[in-house]
């Protein structure tokens, strides 16, 4: 009987079980961003511990950073306060920090595969849900709590329970219009939020299989939103090409070596599963999102739900999500008026994503009443999307064009909704007040949706909106 | 609280939280987490959850103060990993939540702090929950030796994996004194993985 990749990665990283349970797992790289670690640092200095492995270990700034004005000090004084805090944590245990004004700055999980420092084989952690973004590499990446940030800083280890593991093929072939982001929604749709509850999700078929790496992040980047707080794609000729020449990876010899351990790595065809399901590409259409959390979506042609259609126990929670967002039972989800578009985050802010983003947009304007942004996911990212000249395209339209960070996805910072207003959104949560205002409302959807939807104003199929 | 502490019974009052899928956000507002130190911070648990009811949320309501015991439904902490909401639900005073189930983070981040999150059959978790309602100056025992949930005119299983159940009635839950523990082992795991060494030849 064969492994899967997970089963792999994780005896190969397994220092001992412990008594808890749990596996004493090795991590073989640690990020670190300002939100989460400085009670973590605080508990080292408490008891006179170093950082075990301040090599493996690198830190950036990206949650709570303005990705407008951005001269120190902040405005923001409790912001402020977390910067400095990182700035001496990193200084003092000898943490690398990509910090603002660094050109290697922006979100953790964008950073990470960027510089080449995310490698397939790797166990990753970092003190964010997102973190299971780095799977798409063939890396096992959990997002931890501050309490194991303090534990990988001081042991390089994690205490982990063990994971089954569900493989998700998505056969067939996606259309045009319709993108990774669609191909998640839908998982998530189907599996519902809490399906992945104990599992990793496995990500293969034909269509994960023929997508970018900037695609496979999008999909690992929301297996946590399907309750699955690690997701992985095997690492194949897509994964070697991508990761050839950044600047963490090895070259040459070393990088032949390299490709063939992470080629060994791959579940085997023969490997057991805990559960094996299949999704049929060839049917997903432009996925929107109506309620408050990401499992309640719908394609863009569909109509809301009724509670009444809903088994019994989910009766309360639809009929909740529908009165948050102001949505009636059976209306249609295309035409919904929206205020803001952003497109950002660590789910769709890479190149990628603007360039589909850009297609739509060009030669149009936004709305009037729309006020619509583009947050690159990193310095790198905004560098070479400038050199392409798509922040043109997006400013002659009419979206603002600002610098990295997680901007408007989680309300940390200055980007934030404002009262009851509506988001066309590219990020990966539309629980009740994540963009920042308590009453907030977001529609996830790809970003080439939010451009379709900053330019009309409105949610539309942007099917209808790209030429072939 | 001490890493080291033996949990086995904690006997108290419940407060009852009604919800699927209640998210980290709901728990604790990002806007909170802008702090160096989780002090302080159960006073925003809930926050816009309890405004959004105007104050008929049960962390609002006087007669659950002082509960230590929180009841909750299916997949309870789900979405962002922020241990900022067990610290915020455990300062405020709870020692163990009982639910119809956990997040996987949240059940992590809750255990490493001394929280046990314990599961119980919807049924049950929706008797309790009514019961408290009820009766909020009820008793309510939860028992992790004998695995049950008592109550005055009820009572059932609980369930958690028996190794961690274990490290709370034995109080070695201290992750990080084990995990440094033995450290010649990571130094040898390391030594064996060919990315530590850049794939050298």
């Amino acid at each position: 009987m064969g492994q899967t990749l997970l089963q792999k990665v994780w005896a190969l990283h397994t220092v001992r079980q412990l008594q808890t349970g749990q596996t004493q797992l090795f991590v073989g790289l640690h990020l670190v961003h300002e939100v989460t670690s400085p009670q973590a640092f605080d508990a080292l200095r408490e008891r006179g511990w170093t950082v075990a492995f301040p090599n493996r270990t690198f830190a950036t700034v990206d949650h709570i950073v303005p990705t407008t004005a951005r001269q120190r000090p902040f405005l923001d004084v409790m912001a402020e306060g977390m910067m400095s805090a990182l700035e001496r944590n990193c200084r003092d245990f000898g943490v690398s920090l990509w910090n603002l004004g660094h050109a290697n700055q922006g979100i953790v999980h964008v950073i990470g595969p960027e510089m080449g420092l995310t490698q397939p084989g790797m166990t990753i952690a970092c003190g964010d849900s997102h973190t299971s973004t780095h799977g798409a590499f063939g890396a096992i990446a959990f997002g931890i709590g501050t309490s194991q940030v303090r534990d990988v800083l001081a042991t390089q280890c994690l205490a982990i329970e063990p994971l089954k593991v569900r493989r998700i093929r998505v056969t067939g072939r996606l259309s045009a219009g319709v993108y990774a982001k669609d191909v998640v929604l839908a998982i998530i749709r189907k599996l519902g939020v809490r399906g992945g509850v104990g599992y990793a999700y496995e990500f293969a078929g034909e269509v994960i299989e023929r997508m970018s790496m900037d695609e496979r992040m999008t999909i690992c980047n929301m297996a946590i939103e399907g309750g699955a707080r690690v997701g992985y794609v095997n690492p194949d000729e897509t994964t070697f090409a991508y990761m050839k020449g950044r600047p963490f990876v090895p070259q040459g010899a070393a990088f032949d070596r390299a490709c063939a351990w992470w080629k060994s790595l791959a579940s085997d065809a023969d490997a057991a599963y805990d559960d094996d399901i299949e999704i049929d590409g060839n049917e997903l259409t432009p996925v929107v999102t109506w309620g408050t959390n990401p499992g309640q979506a719908i394609g863009v042609a569909e109509h809301v739900p009724s509670p009444d259609a809903q088994a019994a126990s989910e009766r309360a929670g639809v009929a909740d999500a529908l009165e948050y967002m102001g949505f009636t039972a059976g209306a249609p989800i295309a035409g919904t008026k929206v205020d803001v578009a952003f497109i950002g985050s660590c789910t769709n802010a890479r190149l990628s994503d603007l360039r589909e983003a850009a297609k739509v947009v060009k030669g149009r304007h936004v709305a009037s009443h729309v006020q619509a942004l583009v947050v690159p996911g990193s310095e790198g990212v905004r560098a070479a999307a400038e050199k392409e000249g798509l922040h043109e395209i997006f400013r002659a339209a009419g979206f603002e064009w600002r610098e990295a960070g997680c901007s408007m996805c989680l309300g940390m910072n200055p980007d934030k909704l404002d009262g009851r207003q509506m988001c066309a959104s590219s990020s990966n949560r539309n629980f009740k007040g994540r963009q920042g205002s308590p009453t907030g409302r977001t529609l996830l959807m790809s970003p080439a949706m939010v451009a379709a939807a900053a330019i009309t104003g409105a949610v539309v199929d942007v099917r209808g909106m790209v030429q072939a | 609280m001490s890493a080291t502490q033996v949990i086995k019974v904690v006997v108290g009052r419940g407060i009852p939280v009604r919800g699927e899928d209640i998210d980290t956000d709901r728990i604790i507002p990002a806007r909170y987490l802008r702090v160096v130190s989780f002090e302080g911070i159960e006073a925003h648990v809930f926050e816009d959850d309890r405004a959004e009811v105007k104050g008929a949320h049960p962390f609002d309501d006087p007669r659950f103060q002082g509960a230590s015991i929180l009841v909750v439904n299916r997949n309870f902490g789900c979405g962002s990993s922020r241990e900022h909401a067990p610290q915020a639900i455990a300062r405020w005073g709870v020692r163990v939540i009982v639910g119809e189930s956990f997040s996987d983070i949240f059940f992590g981040n809750s255990g490493v702090i001394g929280l046990p999150c314990v599961t119980a059959p919807k049924v049950d978790v929706e008797r309790l929950q009514t019961a408290l309602e009820q009766d909020p100056a009820a008793e309510v025992r939860v028992d992790l030796e004998a695995m049950t949930c008592t109550w005055p005119g009820g009572s059932c299983a609980i369930t958690m994996p028996a190794a961690v159940r274990d490290a709370f009635v034995t109080g070695a839950w201290d992750t990080t004194g084990m995990l440094l523990d033995k450290f010649d082992e990571v130094r040898a795991v390391a030594a064996r993985l060919p990315y530590v060494s850049g794939f050298a030849g």
